[in-house]
């Protein structure tokens, strides 16, 4: 399935990634080469086959809901970038 | 002392040959010496030699264990307390984690000794080890070719004698490919078998870790220091961890009923020397005394397009989390929320992760999720279906790791499906969960070539005996490059 380079700017909005124009072409020839490539599992019959989401087929385990990790914000918050009074400190980002 | 395995370095400390801390002195100039392998990203001298003088302290209690006092590496995949885990990436610029991997956690108990952490490709997704941020990891029998990967810095290190041992990760063939490649032994243990905590996600249905080393029965040894139920990793299997080293004694390859499937040895595009050393090796085996059948696999030439919809798919969701806000890279100066997620994504990443991000968001996204991820997980239980039919009829499957010996350096690097089908032989085993290992089995123009045997759920006892058993027939894995290059 051919990619142009408006669908990668498309898929890389969706992702949040930057890709410059001149690597659009780049990414729009493999992800076309990887599509074609995964294209043949289209050849395999697989009418009434269950999706295989877990190799062991496991159930998720649950634990009671009570707190089981003591409070570390300070030992995290030492290697933040910058922090203040107890919050991360990120760029304005919203005006 | 950097040609001995762990069982015999063990030895040497038990008889006072030398102590842990010299041997740990010893590691660590040798890998000064073989910096130009660039096997590592972090060295952690300083605490090494204290975990040495611990062990030694240990030793002197009497409380010595198989793996007290002997230095190994982490890959950079691993979380290290206090130490840069990067995960061969720029995006973990900056990165010490404020705990420890479990599987960290378990060898520091067991008295291991780390050294540091190897290099690794970006987010553990290549097969080469040349889309590290911190550059290629060269192979130590031939420089110009490379060492597998991911974990081909772990692989280089055990290779070279660097280390005894060093731990990998192994998501559709990142232990066994890199092991073959570099000619030691590499086991991915069952999924499940070993937790994932503290480790860097990237496709979580597949990622296992796992050891890598020159022998079976260091394999077996580390095993036994890394496995165990952690309920900080909900797929983590509640179950008793058996003694792999004693397993092996237990073990015999007489009656062992090895498959060889007809795809692997039909598959085109094998190298000639690799389809002969691997028919050398299952010749050896039925001298031996194994009874060697022909099996087939009908889906696992579907095994590697079913990955490259899976893997990129969970690896989208789990590298959402870098996004330029919490830790690691951040880009200058961010016009508003949009351009800094896409900025520290963009210039964070390298281009293989995006690529990969790309595949996955495209095979996620509303109208492709039925034709690609839906079907891909269809396919994949009909690989696994494969494998449950073979195993009611053999105790393990043989087959070539690698299709090809190792390559030079940047000849796949602009063709990624070329690249992906470097673990043509591996990436089935990922998809069902199942255990798998490669042993060293000849030479191939001087480069090495691995034996893959895969195993049954939790059955790396096994696996781990026939290794073992093929390892007291030959001397493959005894051999060295030289580290001078």
């Amino acid at each position: 399935m051919p990619i142009s380079a408006n669908e990668v700017a498309q898929i890389a909005h969706l992702a949040r990634l930057a890709v410059s124009a001149e690597d659009s072409e780049t990414h729009a020839r493999n992800l076309s080469e990887i599509l074609d490539f995964v294209e043949q599992l289209g050849t395999v019959d697989t009418e009434g086959v269950d999706p295989l989401a877990h190799p062991l087929e496991m159930t998720q385990r649950l634990r009671t809901d009570e707190p089981s990790e003591p409070d570390e914000r300070e030992r995290f918050q030492a290697i933040a970038p910058a922090t203040e009074d107890g919050y991360y400190l990120v760029p304005r980002v919203i005006e | 002392m950097h040609d001995r395995t762990i069982a015999e370095l063990g030895r040497a400390l038990e008889q006072g040959e030398c102590s842990s801390v010299e041997l740990t002195r010893a590691t660590l100039e040798r890998i000064e010496q073989a910096a130009d392998l660039n096997a590592f990203i972090t060295l952690t001298p300083d605490s090494a030699l204290a975990e040495a003088e611990a062990a030694d302290a240990a030793r002197a209690r009497g409380e010595a264990g198989p793996l007290t006092g002997i230095p190994i590496a982490h890959k950079d995949i691993f979380c290290t307390r206090g130490v840069r885990t990067s995960c061969g990436s720029r995006m973990l610029e900056g990165f010490v984690p404020p705990y420890d991997a479990f599987v960290v956690e378990q060898l520091r108990a067991a008295g291991a000794v780390t050294v540091g952490k190897t290099n690794m490709d970006e987010f553990a997704m290549g097969s080469s080890n040349e889309t590290s941020f911190f550059g290629p990891v060269k192979n130590p029998w031939d420089r110009k070719a490379v060492p597998g990967g991911s974990s081909g810095g772990s692989a280089a290190a055990v290779a070279s004698g660097l280390v005894p041992a060093a731990t990998g990760t192994d998501t559709g063939g990142s232990i066994r490919q890199p092991a073959a490649l570099t000619g030691i032994s590499g086991l991915k243990p069952t999924y499940g078998r070993v937790s994932r905590y503290g480790i860097v996600a990237f496709a979580s249905s597949l990622d296992q870790a796992g050891p890598m080393a020159s022998s079976a029965e260091d394999l077996a040894i580390m095993l036994r220091g890394m496995a165990g139920f952690d309920r900080r990793d909900s797929t983590c299997v509640d179950r008793a961890v058996p003694d792999y080293r004693a397993a092996l004694a237990q073990t015999d390859v007489r009656g062992l009923r090895v498959g060889l499937p007809k795809e692997f040895i039909e598959a085109d595009g094998v190298d000639a020397e690799v389809s002969s050393a691997v028919t050398a090796a299952t010749e050896a085996l039925r001298e031996a005394g194994a009874e060697v059948r022909e099996i087939s696999l009908p889906n696992a030439g579907m095994a590697v397009p079913v990955y490259y919809v899976i893997a990129p798919a969970e690896a989208s969701s789990n590298l959402s989390r870098f996004d330029g806000v919490r830790y690691g890279y951040r880009c200058d100066s961010p016009a508003d929320l949009e351009d800094l997620y896409k900025r520290s994504r963009g210039e964070g990443f390298g281009e293989e992760v995006k690529r990969r991000i790309m595949v996955g968001t495209y095979a996620l996204s509303a109208g492709y999720y039925d034709a690609y991820y839906r079907k891909a997980q269809q396919v994949r239980r009909l690989v696994q279906q494969d494998f449950a039919r073979a195993f009611e009829s053999v105790d393990v499957i043989a087959g070539p790791t690698s299709p090809s010996t190792a390559f030079p350096l940047g000849s796949k690097a602009d063709d990624p499906v070329q690249m992906y089908l470097s673990d043509i032989f591996t990436i089935a085993v990922n998809l069902a969960g199942l255990p798998a290992l490669s042993i060293p089995a000849g030479f191939g123009d001087g480069r090495p070539v691995g034996l893959q045997l895969i195993g049954n759920h939790f059955e790396e006892g096994r696996l781990l005996g026939a290794a073992h058993g093929y390892q007291q027939l030959t001397d493959w894995h005894r051999q060295r490059p030289s580290v001078e290059g």
